[in-house]
């Protein structure tokens, strides 16, 4: 489905003709990233992190199945494993460190795609399906993040997998048998590190199949834009071809500046130095935390430490993070202006910043010691996340008053470049 | 429907983390934690400059050398370097020859086979081989250090906070306990065959100083074997033993950013020039 | 670009311009292509062996144990190595036979080391598909030339080790060795 004035894919070349009578491959990338897609002529640059996130997902897949040529899915060999790609093996190192840096910078992307997502309101109807689909992804690429992390079987995977299961045996019952399931023993050990390894392998492809879902989702109401305004003809959209592929190649570029600088500069600066040390069932390291990007959800799960009645605070923690995530599976329903982006919601917009520092504080306190004040620091700010979502996005989109739309996509850039005012102005490339 | 039970919902967690907040800061104001002797008393590690700080720093072999002399002769007794191999040592600049050396007189010996009674032996290591470990598992060298067991070495400067700086820092940092600790701390005093030293985390580790007088090694190149120097040497050395790879790495990081510098810029002016007339139409 | 000042189009348009865009265009392609050739390599070169498989190329073999008319079989680079110290009664075997009559014309003579001819060193691979010949252990068959002997597909190897009969193209494989001693030998 497009809009009717989309390009039509008219194969020149006979045998571009033959596939695409037998096969229509060709027909399909048109259609999806090519010509064939029109898109809003007004995208910033926070559109270019849904390519990004693809690109970074590529960079983990390639990276990640040559990782698996040289590893060993066995709790004795493992963490020696790890270290002879490191060392041994041709541009081993380099290999290495761009699965781990590759992994922070697809989360880096990808939350910059969400909170570019929460803030133009591009979660709202017609692309509910959308926002639902990137959850889905959201959630198997933790998934496969702390399985990954696993795998080198130093301190923090080894601690990290015990500290995240124990998570399930918070559940009342069922959940120690659950947690000694998921480990295949008692504690973390050599089935745990073999189903770990198979499932890390296997999810980046599910996500992969959903990310064409999402896609395909996104294709039938078509992009959102910054003004929120939906595409009222073809004046409001361009090709994505050779349009918006030249921005995102540009975009890539900046990325990938940035991959690099860390990758050959600060590999180890993401990272946690416990990891360097062989996993040691006896000896526990003095701070564990999990990677950078799980943070504000770790710091969610320790902000509870009182009991509420017969809940005991172990299990309110393990639900107010699972919460915390799941929550924003009913954001379509909970924001019900009929305003989607930021830009014209004057209320919204200040709470979105709000909720961007707060989201940040509770990242700093989850990386920080489970000690005062940051306890205290991210009992606040996560009572915050929860009102935010669940009671202050409800009130504001029933009580405030939006600004005046602009008429048309067209009619927002024509006012961007000055022309309603008469005169043309030097306005900086965008 | 959605909103009444998200309001519900969001009331409970945020009410109930209020709640707790109101709760902990009462008990930090009424009973604020005491404070630790490792919180008043542990060191950040000391400032040193290595000739690879910074992007573009690069190992100074003659200094790896030193450094691999103090571990041979000092180190080695007791801690093992098992993810190094012998071979490895070329790139501090040893010859084919040398590496064969210091394989076949190196004090602690490879394991091995009798090939006649297949009973457990010992060999001279090669050059393949990785620096055999100094006892044959964890109980031995527990039994031997005091119950302590002297971790490997290979990957140590990586798996510290500041680790090139840690490892200088720890090895010049033994000292007596100060006045003021015991003063304030009278329970905290370094027990019996530990050793006080502010750079460890809890300040009192197992390992008597290893380097404690000038002249300990001999250094071929006329160096003057201070504490100081030997342990910026073999904390040099050990550094290399954890990312032997660095120049490599930084060598292929300049080159990599320079091309994509070249190639973001032509990306942009790409992309003007295909926007061009979007813009001007715009305009 | 970055500028709309140049509201009549002449900055970029014009036989001049449209060709300086396309090249931009042309440059960026190509600049985009090249970097993923340069990122293609150290993918394909993860897959080569690794340094510490490079170190193990070499194999020391002792000798004073092999009596004649003995073999024993190590190991090189993974792959078995036979090492035989011939009589000479088979060394005269060998000599006997025309080496223009053979299928990989070659001497004793061309397969050790001078001065050293009972020292037959070989690969233990048949030429034919890579399989272990017999021959090497007490017992085996050693086939109807004296030699070894391939089950796999019947290739007979004389007291030489050359192929004399059954599918297999070439002589046994004799790797690059010395002698580091009169009784101990480094190959590869």
């Amino acid at each position: 489905m497009s809009f009717p004035w989309a390009e039509q894919y008219t194969p020149k070349h006979p045998l571009m003709q033959w596939v695409d009578e037998k096969l229509p491959v060709p027909r399909l990338v048109y259609n999806a990233v090519g010509a064939g897609y029109p898109v809003p002529r007004n995208l910033n640059y926070f559109w270019n992190f849904g390519v990004l996130a693809g690109l970074a997902l590529m960079i983990q897949i390639v990276t990640g199945i040559i990782m698996a040529m040289h590893y060993g899915a066995n709790d004795l060999v493992a963490f020696s494993t790890v270290e002879h790609t490191m060392r041994d093996v041709n541009a081993g190192w380099l290999m290495r460190y761009a699965h781990a840096n590759g992994a922070s910078f697809f989360f880096i992307v990808v939350y910059l795609h969400i909170f570019r997502g929460l803030y133009f309101g591009s979660y709202k109807a017609p692309r509910e399906m959308v926002w639902l689909l990137g959850l889905v992804i959201f959630l198997l690429m933790m998934a496969t993040a702390f399985m990954g992390y696993v795998l080198p079987w130093g301190q923090m995977s080894y601690w990290g997998a015990k500290v995240i299961t124990g998570l399930f045996g918070a559940i009342p019952v069922v959940g120690e048998p659950i947690q000694t399931w998921l480990l295949g023993g008692f504690a973390p050990g050599n089935a745990s590190l073999n189903r770990f390894f198979s499932l890390h392998f296997l999810l980046p492809f599910v996500i992969a199949g959903v990310i064409i879902l999402h896609i395909w989702a996104l294709h039938i109401p078509g992009s959102s834009n910054p003004t929120g305004v939906e595409v009222k003809g073809p004046q409001d959209t361009v090709p994505f071809h050779p349009y918006y592929t030249a921005k995102d190649g540009f975009g890539a570029g900046i990325f990938l500046i940035a991959f690099s600088i860390l990758l050959f500069f600060a590999p180890n600066f993401l990272g946690h130095p416990d990891n360097y040390i062989e996993a040691n069932p006896l000896s526990t390291p003095a701070h564990i935390v999990p990677e950078w990007y799980f943070w504000p959800f770790y710091a969610i799960l320790r902000a509870f430490t009182v009991d509420f009645f017969f809940i005991p605070a172990k299990l309110l923690g393990v639900l107010a993070m699972f919460a915390s995530i799941l929550l924003l599976f009913f954001l379509p329903w909970l924001d019900t202006s009929p305003v989607r982006s930021g830009r014209y919601r004057p209320t919204f917009r200040k709470f979105w910043w709000i909720l961007l520092a707060d989201v940040a504080v509770l990242g700093y306190c989850g990386g920080a010691p489970a000690a005062e004040p940051f306890v205290m620091i991210s009992q606040v700010a996560a009572a915050y996340y929860f009102a935010h979502f669940l009671i202050i996005l409800p009130l504001i989109s029933r009580f405030e008053k939006p600004l005046p739309l602009p008429g048309s996509i067209t009619e927002a850039v024509l006012a961007k470049y000055g022309k309603t005012d008469g005169e043309t102005v030097a306005v900086p490339a965008e | 429907m959605v909103r009444i039970g998200a309001f519900l919902v969001g009331l409970f967690f945020s009410g109930w983390l209020l709640v707790s907040f109101l709760l902990g800061a009462v008990a930090y104001v009424t009973d604020p934690p005491a404070a630790t002797v490792e919180h008043e008393f542990h060191l950040t590690p000391k400032h040193v400059s290595f000739s690879f700080d910074g992007p573009l720093g690069k190992y100074d072999q003659a200094q790896l050398q030193r450094g691999f002399q103090v571990f041979k002769e000092v180190c080695s007794a007791c801690h093992s370097l098992k993810f190094v191999a012998f071979r490895d040592l070329a790139a501090l600049g040893y010859s084919e020859a040398e590496v064969k050396a210091i394989a076949k007189q190196w004090a602690i010996k490879a394991p091995s086979v009798d090939p006649a009674t297949g009973e457990a032996a010992t060999r001279d290591p090669v050059p393949a081989d990785h620096f055999p470990k100094p006892f044959a598992n964890n109980v031995a060298a527990a039994a031997a250090n005091n119950n302590a067991i002297p971790p490997d070495l290979s990957l140590m400067t990586k798996a510290r906070h500041h680790g090139s700086a840690y490892i200088y820092s720890l090895l010049t940092g033994f000292q007596a306990q100060p006045a003021e600790l015991l003063k304030e701390f009278p329970d905290a005093k370094t027990p019996e065959g530990l050793h006080y030293n502010p750079y460890f985390p809890n300040l009192n580790l197992a390992m008597a100083p290893p380097l404690t007088a000038e002249g300990q090694v001999t250094y071929g190149d006329g160096t003057k074997p201070t504490v100081d120097q030997m342990s910026q040497d073999v904390s040099a050395f050990l550094t290399w033993t954890a990312e032997p790879k660095l120049e490599n790495r930084r060598r292929a990081g300049l080159a990599t950013i320079i091309f994509l510098l070249i190639a973001t810029g032509l990306a942009y002016m790409s992309y003007q020039n295909i926007w061009a007339d979007k813009k001007k139409a715009a305009a | 670009m970055a500028s709309v000042e140049h509201t009549d189009g002449t900055g970029l348009t014009g036989e001049d311009g449209v060709r300086r865009r396309d090249f931009i265009n042309i440059a960026a392609v190509s600049f985009a292509g090249v970097g993923g050739v340069a990122v293609v390599l150290p993918l394909i070169d993860q897959m080569n062996p690794s340094a510490d498989v490079l170190a193990l190329a070499s194999t020391e073999v002792d000798l004073s144990a092999i009596q004649p008319g003995q073999a024993i079989k190590t190991t090189f680079r993974s792959q078995p190595l036979f090492v035989r110290q011939l009589t000479p009664k088979e060394i005269a075997e060998a000599d006997k036979v025309d080496p223009s009559t053979l299928r990989d014309p070659q001497t004793l003579e061309e397969r050790t080391v001078d001065g050293k001819k009972q020292w037959l060193i070989t690969m233990g691979v048949c030429t034919h598909l890579g399989c272990v010949p017999l021959g090497a252990g007490e017992g085996e068959n050693r086939g109807e030339y004296g030699g070894y002997f391939c089950p796999c597909h019947g290739s007979s190897y004389d007291t030489a080790a050359r192929i004399r009969k059954g599918p297999a193209p070439k002589n046994l494989e004799v790797p690059k060795f010395s002698f580091t001693s009169d009784t101990a030998i480094l190959v590869g």
